[in-house]
């Protein structure tokens, strides 16, 4: 008991550090100044007066909006003497293959810049800066000659870093077995079997409602639907994020979409939060960073020739660009495997003093990466807003799907979990692919990597989004990617090719989601 | 598409029979050779041909105008303003240059908004310009003696003067226009169908109205956007279905239930403005792609209506709409009598009007009291077509089997 205590102690003395210095405490202090001026609040029980008067105004509810997203945010400490290094990896040998990634990818990066001759960074010229500006809202018309660029890394590089990753203390005989070598991941990590996830997914089972089921045409809306809609209604009433988190769990309807993925988030559009996008917006015209280029790159690659995101292009470039320079980002970096990589003034190379983040945010985009943002331009058009929303899902979520880590939402876990899920409720379709020579992984690892973006409908990409929120984990998408090879199991057993393997998953477009969860976790025999 | 071999089909892209000329029983035929051999071709009973003879009074823009605007005064007679004022679909449109005056009183009372000058009978984007000042029409005037398009030769009185919409609805900063499909069985009495799907079509450049003489931005036909140096080969559409997930979930249900009840009023009061003119010929049928474009109010307002919309496909997404949208029209024109004439869907085709308003299978009421049609269709709402198909044609069978 007293083990526990002074845990919760510990958490909350963090939490209430972590509160201390945002907007919200210098709000509470405002309205608690100017409530004293009310008739009920008494010099005698002021503590209680004003306790009551933030429960009425609605004030009460938004402090506990902001603890729970620190909650789900931070991992919590599990000791108190564990050094920061453990709240971003606590394994030794992951912290390593982060490292020497992370020199790989500025190295790359590095000799891209040397070889076209580019500087990092530059400041731009007035003439250009006003350009800019003018054309800050349709920078998709502008074809800047990207041929020389290439994207710094792609995923399957990655996931030969992943399929490399040993650890060192682990020891499974000898020989190479059978069992050792049937998957691509080889370390050793807790993933949960489909007993566990029944019981973390229990929202989704055959008996509760959902959305992209019980919203078909064929379904009466008053089975389900409406009641569904009405909750949602009073949810967003409420303004209750905990509740938000729950509900969304079966899945959002269209309309309320965008407001509750904001309440989860706990983003508000306060003046200060667009005048902070403002104030990047100015920065991009101000200065001009390598990374940018790679960004037009990739968005020109990817959500351009994407025959529903081609529409947002303009969106893609005035998020990313503004979210590279964002140095408020940094702040993740101290739950995340990662670090962000340094730069020198140059001449200084070495001296600490002359340090600085590349790019500001710390984050270098790969190919791919504007896809992260393109299905958020389906529910959010206002500018600042939706760069709210897809930082806070990057810090959130994101980032977890592009660095080595053992955090059960981390990609290595996923790519584990999704393999483990094969062998074990598909062991004949995972043997017979690995006899042809393709690795399951080869082929879901592009869509875990993304999220799924890009490669479902969008409305089927946003109710698997809803359900990431919902659960605060990654893991829905490792299980979606086994239930998808469990719904083409008929067709993959008669390919002989990792080629004609690929064609049978190519197109992922017609399927449906939550039906697909449903069979897998709670329709099939085990 | 699998079709009995016995019947002759002739026309572009459908399988062909034994083509003997002269003799065939289903004919797409091309406006052109409409026009010259329909006055003088027997048909009979059982034939089809895919246009109306006179079907220019919906599809040519001056013609459509008059008769809008002839309907329009029809209905304030018999049912006053309110009713009339359902016809304002139409941005204030004049003919040139016989309504050369009422155009210039018009362009006087309102200074300073931008015109659109359109051939009335050209397609694709040919010959369309913008224009704010009545000196531009003047200089076109005389540029067009000695412009290029002499050898098409058409005159100065086809062409017609339109408020230009300033304020479009834009998606991604994008101006956008939407291509739906009508299928017209007759016009006496008038039944007409509505598929399910279609598309939005983008235009590649952001919209401003600081640039009226750059085409690429205004003009949303693929056929011009297709040479604008932005084109990506993939194509600048979205499927309605994606277009009104969008908009519900920006709006919200019931501004799009009312937005596309809108559209049903615009292709009902459209085909009830021609009715009485177009030759009605119980062999005809047609298939019009209409042209709409929304403004920032969620106003949907009539572009034109085509009677030969493009069937050539941009994209894999494109072929299959265009091939399923064929498939369904020929099961509705229905050579082989197969189907029983009461049936309130065919595939992706819902049937909107039949002589009155069809209801909806739900028996849903007009909420709105406006007194819009509450029609039974589904634009831009799931098309399960291959299922309903099935279902129809195996219930067809059992209907042949059993005796009456």
């Amino acid at each position: 008991m007293l083990q526990e205590e002074s845990d919760l102690a510990l958490i909350i003395a963090q939490i209430v550090q972590k509160l201390k210095g945002s907007n919200l405490y210098a709000q509470l202090e405002r309205q608690a100044w100017a409530s004293l001026q009310r008739p009920e609040i008494k010099l005698e029980s002021l503590k209680e007066d004003i306790k009551e008067f933030f429960k009425i105004s609605g004030w009460e509810k938004k402090l506990q909006n902001a603890v729970y997203s620190e909650l789900n945010v931070f991992p919590l400490p599990s000791h108190p003497a564990a050094p920061p290094e453990h709240l971003k990896e606590p394994l030794v040998y992951m912290r390593k293959a982060q490292g020497s990634w992370e020199k790989r990818i500025l190295k790359s990066l590095n000799s891209m810049c040397t070889e076209l001759s580019i500087p990092l960074a530059r400041k731009r010229p007035v003439g250009e800066q006003k350009e800019l500006l003018n054309k800050w809202n349709e920078m998709g018309t502008d074809e800047p000659d990207l041929s020389l660029f290439r994207p710094v890394y792609a995923p399957k590089d990655f996931l030969e870093v992943l399929i490399n990753l040993r650890n060192p203390n682990y020891e499974n005989g000898d020989s190479h077995s059978f069992r050792t070598h049937l998957g691509l991941i080889q370390v050793p990590l807790k993933v949960k079997d489909i007993p566990e996830l029944k019981e973390f997914f229990v929202e989704l089972g055959l008996t509760a409602g959902q959305l992209g089921i019980d919203d078909s045409t064929q379904v009466p809306p008053e089975l389900f639907e409406n009641e569904h809609v009405r909750i949602g209604q009073k949810v967003l009433s409420e303004q209750d994020s905990a509740a938000a988190q729950q509900y969304i769990r079966q899945g959002s309807p269209t309309a309320l979409r965008a407001e509750l993925w904001a309440l989860i988030l706990n983003i508000s559009s306060q003046p200060e939060d667009i005048l902070y996008y403002e104030q990047l917006k100015t920065n991009v015209i101000q200065h001009d960073l390598l990374v940018d280029s790679l960004i037009y790159k990739d968005v020109k690659l990817t959500a351009s020739n994407d025959d529903y995101y081609f529409v947002f292009e303009d969106y893609l470039y005035q998020v990313l660009l503004c979210f590279s320079r964002d140095t408020s980002v940094l702040g993740h970096f101290a739950y995340n495997s990662a670090s962000p990589p340094k730069s020198y003034i140059r001449g200084k190379l070495g001296l600490e003093e002359y340090a600085v983040f590349y790019p500001p945010n710390g984050v270098i985009p790969f190919h791919g990466f504007s896809m992260y943002v393109a299905p958020l331009c389906f529910l959010y058009h206002e500018p600042s807003k939706l760069y709210q929303i897809f930082r806070e899902m990057y810090v959130r979520f994101f980032f977890r799907l592009h660095s080595i880590s053992s955090h059960p939402s981390g990609i290595v876990s996923l790519c584990l979990l999704f393999e483990t899920l094969l062998q074990t409720y598909l062991p004949q379709l995972f043997y017979h692919l690995r006899e042809i020579g393709a690795q399951p992984l080869r082929i879901s690892f592009k869509w875990m990597v993304r999220a799924f973006s890009g490669y479902l409908a969008t409305d089927q990409l946003l109710l698997l989004w809803d359900r990431i929120l919902g659960y605060n984990s990654l893991e829905i998408l490792a299980v979606l990617a086994a239930a998808v090879f469990a719904f083409r199991a008929v067709n993959l057993m008669e390919v002989t090719s990792l080629a004609a393997a690929e064609a049978v998953l190519a197109d992922l477009s017609t399927l449906k989601v939550m039906p697909l969860l449903q069979i897998f976790l709670f329709a099939t025999v085990t | 598409m699998s079709r009995q071999k016995n019947q002759n089909y002739k026309g572009h892209g459908l399988p062909k029979g034994r083509e003997r000329e002269g003799e065939w029983d289903f004919y797409w035929c091309d406006v052109s050779w409409l026009r010259e051999n329909f006055d003088h071709t027997y048909m009979d009973e059982h034939v089809r041909i895919s246009h109306f003879r006179n079907h220019y009074e919906l599809t040519r823009k001056n013609y459509m105008v008059k008769n809008l605007k002839r309907f329009r005064k029809q209905l304030e007679r018999e049912a006053g303003k309110l009713e009339a004022a359902k016809c304002d679909f139409f941005p204030k449109t004049f003919e040139m240059p016989c309504e050369y005056h009422l155009f210039v009183e018009e362009f006087r009372k309102n200074p300073g908004i931008t015109w659109i000058m359109k051939p009335v009978a050209r397609s694709q984007g040919k010959g369309i310009f913008l224009f704010r000042r009545l000196k531009d029409i003047m200089d076109w005037k005389k540029d067009t003696r000695s412009s290029d398009d002499q050898k098409d030769d058409i005159p100065v009185e086809n062409y017609v003067a339109q408020h230009y919409i300033e304020n479009p609805y834009l998606i991604g900063g994008r101006k956008f226009d939407l291509r739906v499909y009508v299928l017209v069985m007759s016009y006496m009495p008038l039944r007409a169908w509505l598929y399910r799907d279609g598309f939005a079509r983008f235009s590649n450049t952001r919209f401003t109205l600081n640039s009226i003489d750059d085409q690429y931005v205004h003009l949303t036909n693929v056929a011009v956007q297709k040479t604008s140096p932005d084109y990506h080969p993939k194509g600048c559409k979205w499927m309605l279905q994606r277009f009104r997930q969008y908009l519900a979930s920006k709006h919200g249900p019931k501004a799009v239930e009312t937005l596309f009840s809108d559209m049903d009023n615009i292709f009902i009061r459209s085909l009830q403005s021609v009715q009485k003119a177009i030759i009605s010929d119980k062999h005809c049928f047609e298939l019009y792609g209409y042209d709409i474009l929304i403004d920032q109010d969620l106003k949907p307002w009539l572009l034109e209506v085509n009677a030969s919309p493009s069937l050539t496909a941009s994209s894999q997404e494109d072929y299959e709409l265009k091939t399923c949208l064929l498939e369904d029209t020929l099961h509705i024109v229905d050579m082989e009598a197969r189907l029983t004439g009461r049936e309130k869907r065919v595939g992706g085709f819902d049937l909107m009007w039949n002589d009155g308003p069809v209801s909806r299978e739900d028996g849903a009421h007009d909420l709105s009291g406006l007194g819009n049609f509450v029609t039974n269709t589904h634009l831009g709402c799931v098309n399960d077509r291959k299922k309903q198909l099935r279902q129809l044609f195996r219930s067809l069978q059992g209907q042949k089997k059993t005796p009456n």
